[in-house]
Order: structure tokens, then sequence, then C-alpha cells
């Protein structure tokens, strides 16, 4: 019997008079459609004596005329040299060993260049001490290129000569009569850059060396300062730390600098049944929380005292009174009791910002005798003072400062009281930017210094104590630029270039008789007091370094550290060898007052801890301010490979976002939900730091976020001529980043509108599917077999439990593949950090496209690499298993289900780069009806891309989703005007690797230019590959060890016995594929 | 679609033919200018045999020194004479410079310290081993008046000016004519026809059969055959229209520098790789640049005689080609002013994007010769693409070649391997993996 019930779709249908509700039966719209409106006018077109007949003759002849014409040729040129450098062959690589040393990311690097371009950044080897390159250092050889740098020096918004300048800002200084100089810099810890400022004090007197870090570690420095005399950063080397607890320290990211990241990986790997225990106390999910054996989420204020209590239990000073809840409570105590176990192997770290957390934990540091703590060799990369830059902004507002020269800062933007910075900057007399780019405060100086980018200067840098780094031009400079050093040495008047100051700086001071080229060539130095270990304050490195008459020189050199001891060894110098460069005893006055904090109120550690634990939680939200993997702090805000990269943890590109617990955003009724095309949206929420103004953010909810803390990262939403209007996305948070502390008590409420996201990855958990990520804890690991914990997968044959290994339940033959080589790929699970490097490297390598955001919503990303990232809704990945398999019937899995959707408050996180697994039996390349797609012998799945018609049957066949379809021509196409849309930015392709085109698939080579490389080099010089030379350009990148590249009939080489390892995996190797990228099992060290 | 093939002469027919008759003029003046210089030297030489002379210059002082233009060192031309005249100099001097000049310049030399300085310091290499008669028959050969300049340059200036009538100009002047001749005819047929109707006289037309054409249109049989025919050959045509685009075999542009592989790689022997060096480690030839042209051509300003005659034939003169790369290059004679103007060469073999070639892997690894892709180079006086460049030609001599294994220890162990599969002591390029999509294509 039919139901009566009537059924509406709005509330017009039931007027059963509208004349709408009749109409729209009828026809499709309400009204007519104007389409003579629309044609023009008709009486006109009716006469045309152009009838329709007439214009299809005409559009089909111009057609075809067209193709026909279209058929001739091009007329190509070739334009040899006149003169060859001898170093250049035209189509061959040179590497260069540099730096990329930008103020916030301090790395040697190797730049892989053709034909005088550079094209890639590679990681030094050789320089391992100074921290592998990350996903900005890969992407920064892209800024080289950026369209919109400053092309010429500027006087406002016209370009000037560099002699008008020189003569102009020359003739200002002097002019200068009681009013000082600044120099506002980024960190520079460069010894030559210091000699020069100290000779430019000299000159001009009345200058004060101002060094400002956007993102500030003063508070780690000031402690450093207070216990051991100098300004620095301790220096941690993790590959010696098993019991590693951190409190809101993200060393995986970028605390103190970052570069960490490949010490820590050594020990995760388990060998011998052994490897590290990381615990983590964190608000936001950081990289270093998602890599933790034990997380736990814990608001700011509570981690100071979590602190405390640790203090107190570790040493056994009493901290006073210290009240945690108790889950807290019972978590501290087993990490002290942990740490005290591990003894001289264990070490604590933190990251928050306060000097007397920082000086508990050298103080906890000392007493644990720890092994992988280093005070002696100090990190130089930070060097900013916070008083200094305040200072500064207020001198400036009063009028004192007579003239500012900044490099490498964008004090406007970074700020967080920019606004009296550019008041105070319109009081200057002279103001002078060195900068890339028409920036936030370049636009708002007198004069812009056009400055190189780093590929293109000369540098050095004691990135560590003892460790020196040299950056070394890797192609002439582009533009009409100068670095700030070059005219530096103009304005005091000194000659000859910066290139022969930088080298006789270094064989007097440095090099210690070592060869000069030698060094530019390897790109790094160490000094042998420091690559003997250090430790020893006395100066016993002096017998073990040369007998020059230098020696007297470098008495106890390595162990001063930063701005003083170089003008101390300036003058040292000065006074012993009467050397020219430094000038007169008043350096031996300026003495970077302004980095001298105000050392004298820290305490010592039972003080600091005692301090510490008076620290109130706070009433409403507490934010913590954090940098992104992909943009730092946002100073390479215009590259679009960083722009386009996923964030590691929320796997969002082109925006920042507030981050909040689901419990919190409930109670504020945030939300995210996803759209029918698969986007991501969010509210949006007003935030306001002590009743300021507020900003709208958008919010991310984010699982293991900390119950009453939000996350929101610097780098986005900058203004200014620096960036293409694409790349102007996101919120600027550093105007919330008061008194630069990165920890601030916020209100939030929810505001109108709903924001679309970018974001790349829609699930959120792992839903218990064990055969795409594998794990175990490292008991199950070291005590039951493999089976137990990474089985093959079984299917039935003729009843009998066959594993799908087996070529019984193959669907194809099995080829021969033992002949030549066969190349697999192995990810470890255990040492992947999720840092991203490989992404990048990857971008740069085979000339991924970048589609902007709209298209990457649309999940169009052309990402040939993805790190996938889980989560488990129980606490263990394990518990996602057990739950799973205990789903009975239909009622209870769709709610189960449901809830192992929602990632918990503290999920276990897992990453997994997934590119191309190039099958042995490969679904797609049996159905592309072309052939486009085939197979190698040596193992890679190839792709012709001329051959491809785009019937994307590949895509939809394979079961690992890693093939990427060129909706639209992606160079040279101003819908896309990102970097393969100018000549310029097209400088940074690959020559060796197609530009593909629209309509075509693409996918991960696994790097087949490489390899064919690599082979090639070895035939042409007549001998065997070694193991170790076939390297794809994820697993160059990758300095964790977590990407191991090789050839597999190469017995006895890494790769084939990670073949063999028990963790070895293949992924969803029940479909039967036999990929030839294989995953080590996760294990994690996990107790009870 | 090719590229026109632009000749450097509007009329190579015409040309010909001049060339031939210039050729012959040519050789009757040298014959003569020959004879008269055997002739003028036997009355000048004095006790050197100028034409052993001849061969000892070449071989030892004409890297340095010209006849009659300063270069590295002073002109030679009568030498002996200029400096006996000139500074009081005698044979003996000349001895001891020749043989070790930086004594001669230490022992405080006057002249010898005024030449040393003139030319840059540049101390000219000691020949001891150079025996009195050896040094007589140099000076004897210096000795020798200039050969006149070349003649028959006059006689193919006027070749280029001698407009000569055009075969094109020809036929079309026929081709107008039977035109004319056609209209004629039909004029007077309809002349006569209107005469005879005027006259009343009946033209008889013969009731014929019917007309071939209607015959052939009303047998459907041969309409089908005859459609069908120049269907399939339309579609042949067709079909190789479409498969020629894009290949462009022969393709010979002009370019900027008249640049003859014939002289250089044919009669002059220099192999590939001296200019085309990046051949050997590159996957590009590349195109030499400006500096190794200099390195012979420093010494090179002008060509011989008889291959300036050459040129003639090609309508090219090649020392006027090679001050083209003085003026690029910014030499003046002498030294290099600064003033460079890069050439921009047509790039003559161009390989699609997408497909990936190393010429260091078949020319080093594969000990391919150039020739074999490249064609008869060092008898192309204009180079031009030899081989289509197509894939299936790329694919046939993939499977046709043999890889060179032996004393090549990289490929020790995948030659054992392979040759034990296949059940062959060769291995052709294809069954190393050499037909694989990715092995071009990525």
């Amino acid at each position: 019997m039919s139901s009566n019930k009537k059924y509406w779709k709005s509330v017009e249908e039931l007027n059963e008079n509208s004349s709408i509700v009749e109409a729209l039966q009828q026809n499709e719209f309400v009204e007519e459609i104007p389409t003579d409106e629309f044609l023009g006018d008709k009486e006109s077109l009716e006469s045309s004596s152009t009838s329709r007949r007439d214009f299809l003759k005409y559009v089909g002849f111009s057609t075809a005329a067209a193709s026909l014409a279209a058929c001739e040729g091009p007329v190509i040129k070739s334009i040899p040299y006149i003169v060859q450098p001898t170093e250049i062959v035209p189509g061959v690589a040179n590497y260069y060993a540099t730096t990329i040393a930008n103020g916030f990311d301090f790395t040697s690097v190797l730049v892989k260049t053709r034909e005088g371009r550079p094209i890639k950044i590679e990681n030094n080897t050789d320089a391992a001490t100074n921290g592998i390159a990350n996903a900005r250092v890969n992407a920064s050889v892209l800024g080289l290129y950026d369209n919109l740098r400053v092309k010429a020096p500027m006087k406002g918004d016209s370009k000037i000569s560099w002699e008008t300048f020189m003569s102009e800002t020359t003739s200002k200084l002097k002019g200068l009569k009681d009013k000082s100089i600044v120099l506002l810099t980024q960190s520079m810890p460069s010894p030559s850059v210091n000699k020069l400022i100290g000779e430019f004090k000299a000159k001009y007197g009345n200058v004060a060396h101002v060094v400002y870090d956007a993102v500030s570690e003063s508070a780690t420095l000031d402690a450093y300062q207070a216990k051991y005399g100098r300004r620095g950063m301790a220096n941690y080397d993790f590959s010696k730390a098993k019991t590693i607890v951190s409190i809101g320290a993200d060393f995986l990211g970028d605390w103190q600098g970052g570069g960490f990241e490949s010490g820590y990986a050594k020990n995760r790997i388990p060998h011998h049944g052994k490897m590290s225990r990381h615990i983590q106390f964190e608000s936001n999910m950081s990289l270093s929380g998602a890599n933790a054996d034990k997380r736990v989420p814990l608001t700011p204020s509570q981690q100071k005292l979590v602190l405390a209590k640790l203090y107190s239990e570790v040493t056994g000073n009493s901290a006073g009174g210290v009240k945690l809840p108790e889950v807290l409570d019972a978590a501290v105590k087993s990490a002290a009791k942990e740490l005290s176990l591990a003894g001289r192997n264990a070490v604590v770290i933190t990251g928050i910002q306060d000097v007397n957390a920082q000086t508990a934990v050298l103080e906890i540091n000392t007493h644990l005798n720890s092994a992988a703590f280093d005070p002696s060799t100090t990190i130089n990369t930070r060097q900013g003072s916070d008083k200094a830059v305040m200072q500064l902004v207020a001198d400036m507002k009063a009028g004192k400062v007579g003239a500012i020269i900044m490099n490498g800062v964008n004090p406007a933007y970074t700020l967080p009281n920019a606004s009296d910075f550019k008041e105070g900057l319109a009081k200057t007399e002279l103001s002078v930017a060195f900068s890339m780019k028409q920036d936030e405060t370049a636009t708002d100086c007198q004069y812009i210094a056009a400055a190189p980018h780093n590929l293109e200067s000369w540098g050095d840098f004691e990135l560590k104590t003892g460790h020196y780094s040299m950056m070394q031009p890797t192609i002439r400079p582009l533009f009409d630029t100068k670095q700030f050093q070059e005219v530096l040495m103009a304005w005091t008047g000194a000659t000859g270039s910066y290139r022969d100051y930088l080298k006789s700086v270094w064989i007097k001071d440095i090099l210690n008789g070592s060869s000069f080229n030698k060094a530019v060539q390897d790109g790094v130095f160490v000094t042998r007091s420091a690559s003997n270990g250090v430790g020893s304050k006395n100066s016993s490195s002096k017998t073990v370094t040369t007998t020059s008459s230098e020696l007297k020189d470098k008495k106890d050199r390595t162990f001063l550290g930063g701005v003083i001891h170089d003008v101390a060894v300036g003058v040292g110098i000065k006074d012993e060898d009467k050397d020219e460069y430094v000038t007169s005893t008043t350096s031996k006055t300026i003495n970077t007052s302004v980095d001298n904090a105000d050392v004298t109120s820290v305490l010592t550690g039972g003080a600091a801890a005692r301090a510490l634990a008076k620290a109130k939680v706070a009433e409403g939200l507490e934010l913590v301010l954090y940098t992104k993997t992909g943009m730092g702090d946002g100073q390479q805000a215009n590259n679009p490979w960083l722009q386009e990269f996923p964030d590691p943890i929320t796997r969002t590109t082109w925006d920042n976002y507030l981050t909040i617990s689901q419990s919190d955003a409930d109670k504020l009724e945030l939300k995210n939900w996803n759209v029918a095309n698969g986007g991501l949206n969010g509210s949006y929420a007003k935030v306001s730091v002590n009743g300021a103004e507020a900003i709208t953010v958008p919010v991310i909810i984010q699982p293991g976020q900390a119950k009453g803390s939000v996350g929101m990262s610097f780098g986005y939403g900058r203004t200014s001529k620096a960036l293409k209007d694409e790349m102007k996305t996101g919120v600027n948070a550093y105007p919330l980043y008061q008194n630069f502390n990165s920890v601030q008590s916020v209100s939030i409420e929810k505001t109108v509108g709903e924001h679309e996201f970018a974001c790349v990855q829609l699930h959120n958990t792992l839903m218990g599917r064990g055969d795409i990520i594998k794990e175990t804890s490292l008991e199950i690991f070291n005590t039951k077999d493999k089976k137990h914990w990474n089985s093959v997968p079984v299917v039935s044959l003729n009843h009998i439990e066959t594993p799908v290994t087996s070529p019984d339940v193959d669907l194809w033959d099995e080829f021969d593949r033992s002949v030549g080589h066969h190349f697999n790929l192995s990810i470890d699970l255990n040492a992947c950090t999720g840092c991203g490097a490989c992404v990048i490297a990857c971008h740069a390598e085979n000339n991924v496209p970048v589609v902007g955001k709209s298209e990457m919503r649309r999940s169009r990303d052309m990402h040939w690499l993805r790190i996938d990232r889980y989560y488990s809704s129980e606490d263990t990945f394990e518990g996602d298993n057990e739950k799973k398999k205990n789903i009975s019937g239909l009622g209870s899995s769709l709610s189960e289900f449901g809830e192992m959707e929602s990632p918990a408050d503290n999920p276990q996180v897992a990453f997994q780069p997934v590119m191309c697994q190039h099958c042995n039996h490969a679904p797609c390349e049996t159905v592309c009806p072309v052939a486009a797609t085939a197979h190698g012998r040596q193992g890679q799945n190839h792709m012709a891309y001329n051959r491809c018609v785009g019937t994307r049957y590949c895509a939809n066949n394979c079961p690992y989703k890693v093939r990427r379809f060129n909706w639209f021509l992606y160079n040279k196409n101003d819908e896309f005007d990102y970097y393969m849309n100018d000549d310029l930015g097209r400088m940074v392709l690959n020559p060796d690797v197609t530009v593909r085109s629209r309509g075509v698939m693409e996918k991960c080579s696994m790097c087949i230019q490489k390899t064919q490389k690599t082979i090639l080099d070895a035939k042409r010089d007549g001998r065997p590959v070694k193991d170790g030379e076939f390297q794809t350009a994820c697993s160059a990148a990758c300095g964790n060890g977590a990407m191991i590249f090789g050839d597999v009939n190469d017995k006895g080489s890494k790769i084939a016995e990670l073949r063999e390892d028990d963790r070895m995996y293949h992924l969803l190797e029940h479909v039967g594929t036999k990929p030839n990228v294989i995953y080590q099992t996760k294990v994690r060290n996990t107790k009870a | 679609m090719k590229k026109s093939y632009q000749s450097l002469e509007d009329n190579p027919t015409n040309n010909m033919k001049q060339v031939i008759y210039c050729g012959l003029t040519s050789k009757i003046y040298s014959l003569c200018i020959v004879l008269l210089l055997t002739f003028s030297t036997s009355l000048t030489a004095q006790d050197g045999d100028p034409a052993n002379g001849k061969s000892l210059y070449n071989s030892n002082c004409a890297a340095c020194h010209k006849l009659d233009k300063p270069m590295t060192g002073p002109a030679l031309r009568n030498v002996e004479a200029r400096l006996a005249d000139e500074q009081g100099l005698d044979r003996a001097w000349l001895s001891a410079w020749i043989r070790n000049s930086s004594s001669l310049i230490k022992s405080g030399d006057a002249y010898a310290n005024k030449v040393y300085n003139e030319y840059n310091q540049i101390a000219m290499t000691a020949f001891p081993q150079l025996s009195d008669q050896d040094i007589s028959d140099i000076l004897a050969y210096t000795a020798e008046p200039p050969a006149a300049p070349p003649v028959p340059v006059a006689g193919t200036e006027q070749v280029v000016q001698e407009p000569g009538i055009s075969n094109n100009l020809i036929l079309g002047a026929l081709a107008l004519l039977f035109a004319l001749l056609a209209m004629a005819l039909i004029l007077v047929k309809r002349t006569l026809d209107r005469f005879a109707e005027a006259k009343g006289i009946e033209v008889i037309t013969e009731n014929k059969r019917m007309p071939l054409w209607k015959a052939f249109a009303q047998n459907q049989f041969l309409v089908l055959v005859t459609a069908i025919f120049f269907l399939l050959a339309s579609g042949y045509f067709v079909y190789g229209y479409f498969m020629q685009v894009g290949v462009d075999q022969g393709y010979e542009p002009v370019q900027p520098i008249h640049y003859s592989h014939r002289i250089h790689a044919g009669d002059n022997g220099i192999d590939c790789k001296y200019c085309h060096s990046s051949a050997r480690v590159s996957k590009t030839s590349g195109i030499p640049s400006l500096n190794v042209c200099m390195n012979c051509h420093k010494s090179i300003s002008e060509v011989a005689p008889e291959t300036l005659a050459e040129g003639n034939e090609y309508g090219v003169d090649y020392n006027a080609e090679i001050q083209k790369l003085y003026d690029a290059v910014g030499w003046d004679g002498t030294g290099y002013t600064g003033e460079s103007q890069p050439v921009k060469w047509i790039r003559i073999h161009n390989l699609p994007d997408f497909a990936y070639f190393n010429h260091s892997q078949h020319v080093t690894v594969g000990g391919i010769e150039c020739q074999t892709c490249h064609g008869p180079v060092e008898e192309m006086e204009i180079m031009y693409q030899h081989s289509p460049l197509t894939m299936g030609w790329c694919i046939n001599c993939h499977r046709e070649t043999d890889v060179k294994v032996k004393d090549n220890a990289y490929y020790t162990k995948i030659h054992e391997e392979l040759s034990k599969k296949y059940g062959v002591e060769q291995l052709t390029a294809a069954q190393m993996g050499g037909l694989e999509c990715g092995k071009c294509h990525y």
C-alpha cells in the first residue's frame, strides 16, 4: 500500500498556487533563457552574409591550413661558448660543496649544477656534523630563480646603480653625528663577518650589531651563557642516547636550528634487539611527538611543572611542591626512573622558551653525565637576543638610531610589534635593507641593496664550535647584486674582494696550515680539536694541532663562542701580529653588550626548578606557536614547492591554521567536515592575545593536541611585492608572538564563515588495516617469531592455505630477474621521521609540477612521492587490529568502524612514504591500451609519456594510487603561474627528465635517469657498479637511512640484506603485485 | 616536413658549367706560376734547397712564424737579407739564434734582446738538431719571392655577376607559347565553325559511339576498381606524407659560418672527437666552442690556394669564412680584442625532448663510429642529417648491433649470465634490454 505522505524539497512547493513550482515542473529554469540577448542583435545576425555553413568552412579551412603550416619544423639554434670553461662539459653535472645559511636553516650541502645552473641540492655526506638538508633547504634552490627577486639596488621604487648607492649611503653614514648606526642581521656565526663588523665599528664608531632571529632561542642562549660563560646552544648527539625525554622540544623539527634527526634515527632501527626509547611531553602534535614511543599530551604550563618534577626526581634536589594531575605525575615518575636507569645513555631536552627551564635541563644532563649532551661544542646557528631587539625598537622609536642596515631579516613581518618598528624605521636618517625581495621591510626602507642568493655568494660559518662550513658561489650572480659583506668592506674602505678577505681570515685563523682550496672543495673544515672530541677546557688541543707560529693565535679559540669570541680573537691577532684587518684597540671596547642579556637573573638548577614549579596553570586556552616543516619562519613563502608540500602531520598544503583538540573544538563548536568533492572545510576562529586585536584563523581539529592548548604556525600570511598573489596564503602568527614567547594565553571564539583547506589525506586512521603499516612492539619483536608480527598473507588453494608469495597462486608467469640489475628500494618505517626532505628532492629531480591550492583540493596533486600519515584510534595500532578482529555482526561493525574513524585524543602516529611500488606483476601494465607503461627487466616500471593517451585506466587499476594525471598543461601556462611559467623558474628543471604535457599519466620512475647514469659511468670506466652507488633522489635525500636503494642481484649489498630481513614486508602483499619497493616493519619501544 | 634546402647559389646548374671553366683556367694559371717559381727560385737560391727548406720550415717554424706576417714570432720572408741589410748580422748570428736563442739573449746581444722584448718575451724554441745545411735550406725557402695571389677569384666574380638565363624562365616561356598556340587553335576553330554556319554548311558531326568517359562511367566495375585504386594510391601518399612529418633526413641548413667538414675531417683528417670532445663523456656531442677552433686557426688565417680554388666549386671564399670566425672570437690577427660575438649555429640533429640519447654510451662504451649515424661527414661540404633519427631506425640498430663487452669489467658478469640464457656468444643491444621503453624515455 502506497503511502500518501507528501515529500517536498522546498517550502515553496507547499504553496499550491505558486507559479514558480508550476514553471519548474515544466521547464528547467524559471525564467526564459535570454538567448537572443546572448547572441546579440537577431536581425543583423540573420541578415549577415556569412552563414553558419560559411563559418564552418572558414573554421575548417583555417584549422587545416594551420595544422599544415605547423608541420614545418622550427629552426633551432645552438650557441656554443666562445671560450668553454674547462670544468664545464655540456650534459655532465658538476657538484659544488657550499652552505645554505639563510638565518633559519644552516646546512652544508652539495649543489648539482648543469651547464652552470644549480638545479638540485643534495646532502654533503662529508659534513655530517652540520645536519642534513631538510625540505626547506632542498627547496631553496628554487628561490634562486624567483622571478620577483630584486634585480638591482633600489632607492624607493626606482632602480639605481651601485655607484649611486655607495656614494649616497657612504655620505649619509659619514654625515651621522651623534646618532648610532645599527647593523641588524640574521644569525651569522661567520668568522669573517664578525671581523668585518669589527672593522666597520672601528671605522664609524657608535655602531651596534644586533642579531635577530625571527623565531627566538634567546632563553636557551641565556641559560647556556649563564652556566658556561659564552653564548651558544649545547650540542646534542642523539645517536649516543638510549633514552630520550623531550619536554616540548620538537628536535626532529626546528628546535635549536634542527639537524638532529639523522643521529636520532640511527638508534631507532632495532639492532641486536635494542633501540632507543623516546618519551615526549608536548602540547602540539609535532614530528617528534609523532615518532615518540610514548607521547604525553599536556599544556605548556604543565610542561614547566613536569620539568620541575623531573628535575627533582632525577637529581634528588627538591623543586618545591609540584602539583600535577595523577596521570602526568605517574608519567614523570616513570620517565625519571627510565632516565636514572639509563644513566649516561639518557638525555633530557626541552623546548620551553624559559631561562629557568633551559637551566634545569642543563643541570639534569650534567647530573646524568649524558653522553649525548655536549656542552663544550656549541651550536651557533641562533645568536639573537630578544632584549637587544626590543631595545632597538624602543631606540628607533625614540629617534636615537641614525642609520639601520639590515641583512637577512624581515622585522616588519616577523616582529610582534611590527608597527612600532615601522614607526621607528621612518625616524632613521638612513635605512638600508639587504634583501633578495621587496619584502615587508625592504619596501619601507630608503634603500634596497639587492642581495644575492646563498648559491651566488661567498661566506663562512662556524655552525658548531670547530665545525666550519664554507659557502661558495655555484653560479655567477643572475642579477646586479652585491652581498652584505662586500658592501660592508666598501663602507670601511677596504679594497679587494670579499672572497680574498675570507680566504685571508681562513688561512690566518682557521685552517692552521691546511689547504684553503681543499676546504672550498669539501665545503667543510673541522678543526682537529673539535674532531678529537671536545670537553676539556684546558689547552691540550694545542699539542694536537700544528707547530706553526700561528699556534699562539689559536689559543682556546674553539672554546670561545659567538660574537664575543670572534671579536676577541680579532683583537688577539691584532695585538700579536699587527694584523691589518683589525684596525684599532677600540674594537675591544665594543663588546657586543647587547648580547650580554640579563643573565644575572638566571638561577642555579634547584632554584630554577623551584621557579618553574611555581608556574601557574593557565586558566584559558594556551597557544603554542610553532614552525611548520614546510615553511619555517616564512622567508621562503614564495617558494611554490614548499607551499604545496603537505605538512607531515595535518597533510594540509597552502595554509596555516589553528590546531585544536577535539574536546576543545566541541566546546567552542568548531568543526571540520568534508564536502562532496572530497575537500576539507573548517570553521573560523577568532584568536586574541591579552585582549589585543583578534585575528581570524581557520581551524583544524588535531588528534593528539593537548586539551587546553591550541597551536598555530609561523611563516604564513605574508604580503608585499615579495610574493606572487597565489602564495599569499594563511594568517600571520607573528603578531601573537608577544615578547618572543612562543606560548601565549589566548581567548578563542567561533566566527562566521568556512575555510576551504587543501588537505591531501582525508582518512584519519588506519582502521586496523595491518597490511598497510605493519607494526609491533620491541618486546614482541625480540621474543616472538616473525609470523606473529610480520606474517605473509595466505589464500586458500585446494583448501590448503598457501602464502600469496607462492607462484602457484599467481596470475602471472614469473620472469627470470636474476640477470643484470634488479633494483629495490627499502623503506624503514622505524627510521622515517616524516621530515619530507625526500618529497622536495623528488620534485627537484623529476620536474614535478606545482598545481596550486584549488587543484590540490580536488586531489589533483602531482607528488610522485607522498608520505602517508596514519593515526590509530586506540593507544596503539595493535589496538586497532584487536578492535577490528572483535567486530561481529553488521550493527556493531558500523558503530565500531565509525569509532575507529575518529582518531583518539592521543593517537599513535606512523609515517609511510609511498611512491610507485614498481610491481613485478603490475596491474597498471595489463590495462594500458597503448602499452605506454611497461616493465623493465631491472625492476622498474617504465612510463613512456609520449605514448600515453591518457585513458587513466592504469591509475584506476593501481592498488597504491601512486599514478598522477596531468589534468592541465602545467608549464608555460598563465593559469599555473608558479615556477614553470617563466624563463627564470624553468632554469631549475632537470634537463634529463621530460617535462610532461597535458593529458599524460606520470609517476615515480625509480629515478631511472639516475640508475642509467650510474650504469653508464661504470660502463665507461669498465668496472662493476659498487654497492651504494645506485641512488634515487629520495634515498639520497634521506639522511636518516630510512630509504636504502640498490641492486638485489648484487649479493652482499645492503639492499639484498634488507630484502631478507625479518622486518621486510610488501605493501598490500595479498594483492600479489610483488612490488620492488619493500618496507621494514615499524617496531615501537613501548612499555606497559 | 622538410625545411627548405637553401643552397648558397640560386642556380647550381649554371654555376657548374662555369666552375668547370674556371677550374681549367685556374689550373693553367697555377701551372704558369709553378713554372715561373721554379725558374725564379733556381735563379735566386744561393746554396740551399728551397724544396727541402719548405718541408723543414713547415715542420719546425710554421707554428710560430709566417713568411709575410708577424705571428708569435716575426715574419721570415727574406730574413737573412733583411738582417744583413738592417742590422749587419750574418748567417752565423742567425744560426746561433736558431740553435739556442736564449743563450744569445743571455749573452746580452742587443738585437737578440730587442726581438725578445718585442715579441712579448716569448723565447723561441731551440733547434740544436738543425744542421748548417738545414738552416741554409730554410733560409733559401724564406728567400723565395711570394707566390702570386690566386687568380681564379676574378673568374668567380664574373660568374656570379653574369646573369644566366634560368631554365625555369625558358620553361615558362615555352609554356606560355604553348598556351597561346592552343588558344589560337581554339579561336581558329571557332571562326571556321562560324564561317560554316554562316555559309549554311552543315558540319558533319559523326554520330560517334558513346564517348569513352560515358562508357567508363556506365561500367560500374571499372569505376569501382578505379576508385579503389585511387583511394589506395592516395592513402599511400597520405601515409607517406604523414610518416615523414618530423623526419628531417637530409636537413641541410645554411650555417652562419660555412664550415666544411670535408676539409677538416676529410682532407686534414682531424679526429671527430678532437672538436666534439664531449661525445666521449657526455650525452651531447657538443658543438665546439670557438677556442677549440682557435687552437689551429690562430696560425691558419688563410687557406692554401688549391683549397681556395676548391671553395669556388661551392661558391665559398674560405678565407672570408675564417675571417667570420675571427670576428666572432674577437681575434685581430695578433691578439684577442675581447669583443666577441657568439656564433648561432643552426642545429641539425634534433631529437625530441622525450627521447634520451647519450653520445658517450655509443661512442665510448659501444665504440661505434660517428659515421654510423652521421654518415660520410668527411665528405660533406655542408653538414646534413644523414639518418632519419626515427625510433624504428634506433630499434633496428639495437637489434642488429652486438654489444662491445670485451675488456669491459662491467659486462663480465652480465655477459656470462645472458649468453648462457640465450645460448649465444655475442649479445645484441636488444638482448641486453636495449628495446625497453624506459631506457630512452623518461
